[in-house]
């Protein structure tokens, strides 16, 4: 990266080199195995071209890259496009003037973006009220059940049928630790984006007023019954020692790879680290409370997506419209898929991909798609959206910790996270 | 005194100007920065900013989470403190009786000091993670519900265990520099007129080491109040709750994850009116104190 740097520098001191080809600069927070797939498609593009050249460069994690980015703007240094995840969502599109909506950046690259092609879930979650996109879908994924086949086996549970529904979970979770399968029956990573956020997209209740925020800035309503129920069901789950808590990120995943626990709801962009660990795992839906009027409705989209930033030359808008076409394009989407197990963004790459034998060697890899397309969405489950969401996460782990260490039991913990988030909605929309 | 006088008037500048420099670059410049900044309300992009006077140190000071983060500073920073320096001082003074082998002895104490902080917050991490660490199974054997991910009283003591491992290195090397420099002839005095290794230490050695206490006292604290930052983002993350979250913390947590800027910046011009007393006050106070020798 370092050598990068001085050769961007070097670049920068000869405007006689830059003009052979547009620089279009790509910061991005993938690591590892999904590092590669980044620098794969850059280069692939560069290659299938002459005019134009992106250069990826890794800033670290999610908030990380957010915060270079901040920076950079201050500073007028920014990237060209920078790779931001759901949750800093809201904290772009409050940055009017500093972004360049992708509807915009298309049109100047003299192309239309034609949402038909993408999946409805993931477009609208990317699009303002009015529906123009704003930034560009590169990596989706949704919660799903992972759970241990052996420990299954051991508890004398169904190997074949994951259960579908948290009172299913519960039992089996209980059964699990009662004989003595496992130590813990049941973790989960994001308590905020799979028990709270998606938990309410897929029973379809709200989780905030104005769409959840889709249509303007919300007010919290996840002190709803349907919550506290859930939630005080997961605390005495956690004083029985049958629900163990891993964390506030994806923490939870390695009590489940470690073969403590013996059922994990998790990102499907966690497959690779559970595939890699090489357990006997099984995969299933994320499940809904059976006493929800409609669920399982159908859940959200996390992961990233690709910002353009604002005050650049055309020329670069050009080519981040070529790259974004490039993006679009089946093969690449398939690729993607398939390699990272995030989601397709395209109906066409899921098409394809239906077409191979994939989802019949990987089950459970289409798991994720099915959740997301499988209901028309309403207007509780489009995605939440709020301008300080990262803010209000920390405020939400911060009580459901102290509601299961027993200091406070669910409805105070959700209460106190609805007056805490709603204080701190109104401080940060300028109230 | 003989005053001495030099001839230049611009070489002593000129040769000082580098370290002038780099303190107004590094130190003023940022300090001001964060005071313009507390002054203001401004989204994190920079693009809508307005001047609000102390509203926002208002703000901070009425706010729960504030005091509770000044809370967990005062407790958390004086168990460091505290617990490195005196067994630090216990382990110098045990080197010191060491006959054979003494080099290689305190080249080991000496060691944790080269481990950086978040490096020593996940070694420790590792150690006491209630689901694989090695040292948490032992634990859970002895009957103790061992779990710093949601018990705060075991949280706090892991930071204050990894922050304070870090330090006594540092401290160790200072007392027995410190415990070299007393003179053999006064403890040999004692030693004649009967007095116990005890009562010898309490009265001859450990007022002669007070300069050097002094010293790793106001070092200590500031390390503990800003050099640790490392080891609880690494640990706890500020958990559970808000439990090990210190007031360094919190600005970093405001300002970086929650980008409220002004908030942020009115609170790191709080933390520096803090330690700007507390230096004050140790060294007018206590080391009025200080035997100096």
């Amino acid at each position: 990266m370092q050598k990068t740097v001085f050769w961007l520098a070097g670049l920068m001191a000869l405007p006689v080199a830059a003009e052979a080809k547009t620089e279009i600069s790509w910061w991005h927070a993938m690591s590892g195995a999904n590092a590669e797939v980044v620098a794969k498609i850059a280069g692939d593009f560069n290659a299938s071209q002459s005019d134009y050249e992106v250069k990826p460069v890794f800033k670290g994690t999610y908030p990380e890259t957010l915060n270079a980015g901040i920076a950079a703007f201050r500073a007028g240094q920014a990237p060209d496009i920078i790779q931001v995840f759901d949750v800093g969502t809201g904290v772009m599109m409050g940055a009017e003037g500093a972004i360049m909506p992708v509807a915009q950046v298309l049109e100047k690259g003299g192309t239309k973006f034609d949402k038909s092609q993408y999946l409805p879930g993931i477009v609208g979650y990317y699009s303002t009220p009015e529906g123009e996109m704003l930034s560009f879908p590169y990596n989706s994924s949704s919660p799903i059940l992972y759970y241990n086949k052996d420990i299954f086996e051991k508890a004398g549970l169904d190997v074949d049928n994951p259960p579908k529904t948290w009172a299913e979970v519960w039992a089996a979770a209980r059964k699990i630790k009662e004989s003595g399968a496992a130590t813990c029956g049941y973790t989960s990573t994001w308590l905020t984006w799979i028990h709270t956020e998606n938990f309410a997209a897929w029973n379809n209740v709200s989780w905030g007023t104005n769409e959840n925020g889709l249509a303007g800035t919300p007010e919290l309503k996840i002190d709803g019954p349907l919550f506290v129920k859930h939630f005080q069901e997961l605390a005495d789950l956690s004083k029985e020692g049958v629900f163990v808590y891993g964390g506030r990120t994806s923490e939870a995943k390695q009590n489940f790879t470690s073969g403590e626990c013996g059922i994990l709801t998790e990102s499907s962009g966690g497959l690779g680290d559970i595939v890699k660990s090489g357990m006997n795992y099984g995969i299933g839906q994320l499940p809904y409370d059976e006493t929800a009027e409609g669920a399982p409705q159908n859940t959200t989209p996390g992961g990233a997506s690709l910002w353009v930033m604002g005050g650049k030359s055309d020329e670069t808008y050009k080519g981040v419209a070529a790259f974004f076409q490039y993006l679009s394009q089946t093969d690449v989407q398939q690729y993607l898929h398939e390699q990272s197990g995030y989601l397709p963004v395209t109906l066409a790459a899921y098409e394809a991909t239906k077409a191979t034998d994939f989802y019949q060697k990987n089950p459970g890899r289409e798991t994720p798609i099915l959740q997301m397309m499988g209901k028309e969405p309403t207007e509780n489950s489009k995605g939440v959206r709020a301008p300080n969401l990262p803010q209000l996460r920390d405020i939400q782990n911060e009580e459901y910790e102290k509601m299961l260490s027993g200091q406070q039991d669910a409805a105070t913990a959700l209460k106190n996270a609805v007056t805490r988030g709603n204080a701190a909605i109104k401080e940060a929309a300028g109230g | 005194m003989r005053r001495t006088v030099f001839p230049h008037k611009l070489l002593p500048w000129l040769l000082v100007a580098p370290q002038l420099a780099i303190t107004l670059i590094f130190f003023y410049w940022p300090a001001a920065q964060a005071f313009r900044q507390s002054l203001l309300k401004e989204d994190a992009f920079g693009l809508k900013t307005s001047f609000v006077g102390l509203a926002n140190f208002r703000k901070v000071l009425a706010d729960p989470a504030y005091l509770n983060a000044l809370q967990v500073t005062v407790i958390f920073s004086a168990m460091v403190a505290f617990l490195a320096m005196a067994i630090a001082l216990f382990l110098a003074v045990q080197a010191e009786k060491v006959v054979r082998g003494k080099s290689f002895y305190r080249t080991l104490m000496i060691w944790p000091y080269a481990v950086a902080p978040a490096i020593a917050g996940m070694l420790w991490l590792f150690m006491f993670n209630p689901s694989f660490g090695t040292l948490a199974w032992p634990l859970r054997q002895m009957g103790i519900r061992w779990n710093p991910l949601l018990n705060a009283d075991h949280a706090m003591m892991l930071v204050v265990a990894a922050a304070t491992w870090k330090q006594i290195s540092y401290n160790f090397l200072f007392f027995v520099a410190g415990l070299q420099a007393i003179p053999r002839s006064l403890l040999e005095a004692a030693a004649i007129d009967g007095a116990s290794r005890r009562h010898a230490f309490w009265t001859i050695v450990f007022p002669l080491l007070a300069p050097t206490t002094f010293f790793l006292l106001v070092v200590n604290t500031v390390y503990a109040l800003f050099d640790t930052f490392g080891i609880i983002h690494a640990v706890t993350g500020g958990g559970p709750g808000k439990a090990t979250e210190t007031l360094v913390y919190k600005v970093y947590n405001d300002g970086f994850v929650n980008l409220i800027m002004g908030d942020s910046a009115a609170q790191s011009v709080i933390l520096m009116v803090i330690v700007i007393a507390l230096t004050a006050f140790q060294f007018r106070f206590i080391e009025r104190r200080v035997h100096y020798g």
